[in-house]
């Protein structure tokens, strides 16, 4: 018997409705319903391992903003979502900082890294 | 009227739409210094400055960039090009003067109040969202409520969670990533209510802010009491009916501290309407043509302004385009340049279940090659088709296996389809159901 998993993809704003089939080993043998090559690589990796981007803000020293934004430079396992948040919120930065700024490497041993998105003026 | 200062094209607002557009008008020969971008916030960018999630401009740029990522790359490219600007500059209005020309008022701490004039005014002054008056919630109004836009400056600019527990009434794009934001941040999102039978966030905003954290979302379903004096203790929802009305009986009370409020977004059109410049009722945004110019000769709009956007890639696209419709017009191939090679405006139609279109009329003689038609419609259609009528005959449809109102749609028209056929005098678009029935 195979598996078919309705999802839609979150790789884009647009959310495109992507039907995944899978045997009976877990092997993905269709994917349909995807707009471009983004979307097939989402929904074959989301059955099987599915991964998020974690966006969140770290305080800053000295700089004219009190908190700023960072982000994981590439995906993480959906389930160590709030492992990389409590790494997130032990974090801070030195003004001034960055776009592109590491603020952790390697979090949670993921080999991401955690990365300044709004630059950041001394105060 | 003697004007303080002079530039050929003024934008009004620095948030994505006016960087893009001030960068577009550059790039088609209007000379950086002759444009002059009026922003009243302290930075350039816009609403992007506090939209820190992932998920920008995936068609501009080919990769998936926060808010803050985003706007850094337009406004980088402003500054490149020497673009001028004007930061903390509150623009309070627009009149256009005897000989056609605008004359822009604007204040500041360092110039005081002054004005501009200028030949063409890009308007890109974004949108704001509906305040909870409007909502009709009945009760005391205790501290911890709060817009979700409110919430999402105070914690991702200010750095302080607004609560702990949190209901959010409304399923708009804001509220969905304020439930996942807050959630990470250690709050407890209890539930999102929606008074629609649909929700008017984006899919992919419900899967990856709603699903991934088992929040629920409950459709249908209103706010029917707050309770608490000093500050929210517990909020009440309850199931409404066909006629939008609470189900007795269907009462469920959760404790918070918090309620988000994300009922949507209106245009800010404020000074358009000043000026005089022609509003739709659906969008409350300015009616425009193919060159997204208002009413007004020489005044054109883009982004939320003009309608409310839920894809900054889409803002950008279109406010280049304004950005280099506005320095087309200031070189004197502007409106009332020949309008008789133009030919009468053909009307561009929505009906049944579009709600709206973006243009809603294009002259013939200035359009482009292909012209992008954006539209949304007013309810969930599955495997209904868009269907394009020139005048009474159908000359297109296009399947679509959903459609729904949180989604902006689009068709492209072809110049030479219209030069062909004889006479065009209306462009319908519309929701085609007949298929789906037959299923
Ligand atoms: C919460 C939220 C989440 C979003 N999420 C996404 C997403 O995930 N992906 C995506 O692609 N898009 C997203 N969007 C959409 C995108 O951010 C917006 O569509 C885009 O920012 C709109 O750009 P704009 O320039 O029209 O408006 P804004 O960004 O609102 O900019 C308007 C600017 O005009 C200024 N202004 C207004 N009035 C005046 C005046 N009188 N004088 C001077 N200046 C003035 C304002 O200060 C502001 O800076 C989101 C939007 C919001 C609100
Ligand atoms: S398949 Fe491509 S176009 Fe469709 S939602 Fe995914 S990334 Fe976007």
């Amino acid at each position: 018997m195979s598996r078919i998993t309705e999802l839609t993809c979150i790789r884009c704003p647009i959310g495109c409705q992507i039907t995944v089939t899978q045997d009976d080993d877990g092997k993905v043998t269709e994917i349909k319903g995807n707009s471009c090559p983004r979307g097939y690589e989402y929904a074959g990796s989301e059955v099987t391992n599915p991964v998020r981007t974690v966006t969140s803000t770290v305080h800053v020293e000295g700089g004219v903003l009190p908190v700023t934004s960072v982000k994981t430079k590439g995906d993480i396992p959906k389930g160590r979502i709030f492992d990389c948040m409590q790494a997130i919120n032990a974090a801070s930065v030195k003004a001034p900082a960055a776009i592109g700024d590491v603020v952790i490497r390697d979090v949670c041993g993921l080999g991401v890294d955690v990365i300044v998105t709004r630059a950041v003026a001394k105060a | 009227m003697n004007a303080d200062k002079k530039a050929k094209i003024v934008i009004i607002g620095g948030g994505p739409a006016g960087l893009s557009a001030a960068a577009a008008a550059n790039e088609a020969g209007a000379a950086a210094g002759d444009i002059l971008i009026l922003e009243r916030d302290n930075v350039l960018g816009g609403i992007l400055n506090q939209c820190i999630h992932n998920g920008f401009g995936l068609h501009t740029f080919k990769e998936e960039l926060t808010g803050p990522e985003y706007a850094a790359r337009f406004v980088s490219t402003v500054q490149e090009r020497g673009i001028p600007y004007l930061l903390n500059t509150i623009v309070v209005d627009i009149s256009v003067d005897g000989d056609g020309s605008k004359v822009v008022s604007a204040m500041n701490r360092t110039d005081g109040f002054f004005t501009v004039r200028a030949d063409a005014v890009i308007l890109a002054m974004g949108c704001r969202e509906r305040p909870r008056g409007a909502l009709n919630i009945p009760g005391y109004r205790p501290a911890g409520i709060y817009t979700a836009g409110t919430a999402q400056r105070f914690v991702n600019i200010e750095g302080r969670m607004p609560g702990h527990e949190v209901v959010i009434l409304g399923s708009g794009d804001i509220g969905l990533i304020m439930a996942r934001r807050m959630t990470l941040e250690g709050a407890k999102v209890k539930v999102v209510a929606e008074l629609m039978p649909y929700s008017g966030g984006l899919k992919r905003n419900i899967v990856q802010c709603l699903d991934d954290f088992g929040i629920p979302l409950k459709l249908s379903h209103t706010v029917t009491d707050i309770r608490g004096r000093e500050r929210v203790e517990a909020v009440t929802i309850a199931e409404v009916g066909p006629d939008r009305k609470p189900v007795p009986g269907t009462e469920e009370t959760y404790t918070c501290d918090t309620l988000l409020l994300s009922c949507g977004l209106i245009p800010e059109n404020e000074l358009s309407s000043q000026l005089g410049v022609e509003l739709s009722r659906v969008t409350s945004g300015p009616v425009v043509n193919e060159s997204l110019e208002t009413s007004v000769p020489g005044v054109f709009a883009c982004g939320n302004v003009l309608h409310v956007h839920d894809l900054v890639d889409y803002v950008s696209e279109e406010a280049a385009n304004a950005g280099r419709n506005a320095a087309g017009y200031v070189e004197g191939n502007g409106s009332e340049g020949k309008p008789e090679e133009d030919g009468t405006p053909v009307q561009v139609i929505a009906k049944d279940g579009v709600r709206y279109t973006v243009p809603s009329s294009i002259r013939i003689g200035r359009m482009n090659d292909l012209q992008l038609i954006r539209f949304r419609v007013g309810a969930v259609y599955r495997d209904a088709s868009i269907a394009i009528d020139f005048n009474d005959t159908v000359v297109r449809t296009q399947k679509k296996r959903i459609l729904a109102p949180g989604e902006m749609e689009q068709v492209i028209l072809k110049k030479e389809d219209l030069q062909k056929f004889e006479g065009l005098k209306t462009i319908t678009i519309r929701v085609d159901t007949s298929e789906a029935k037959k299923q």
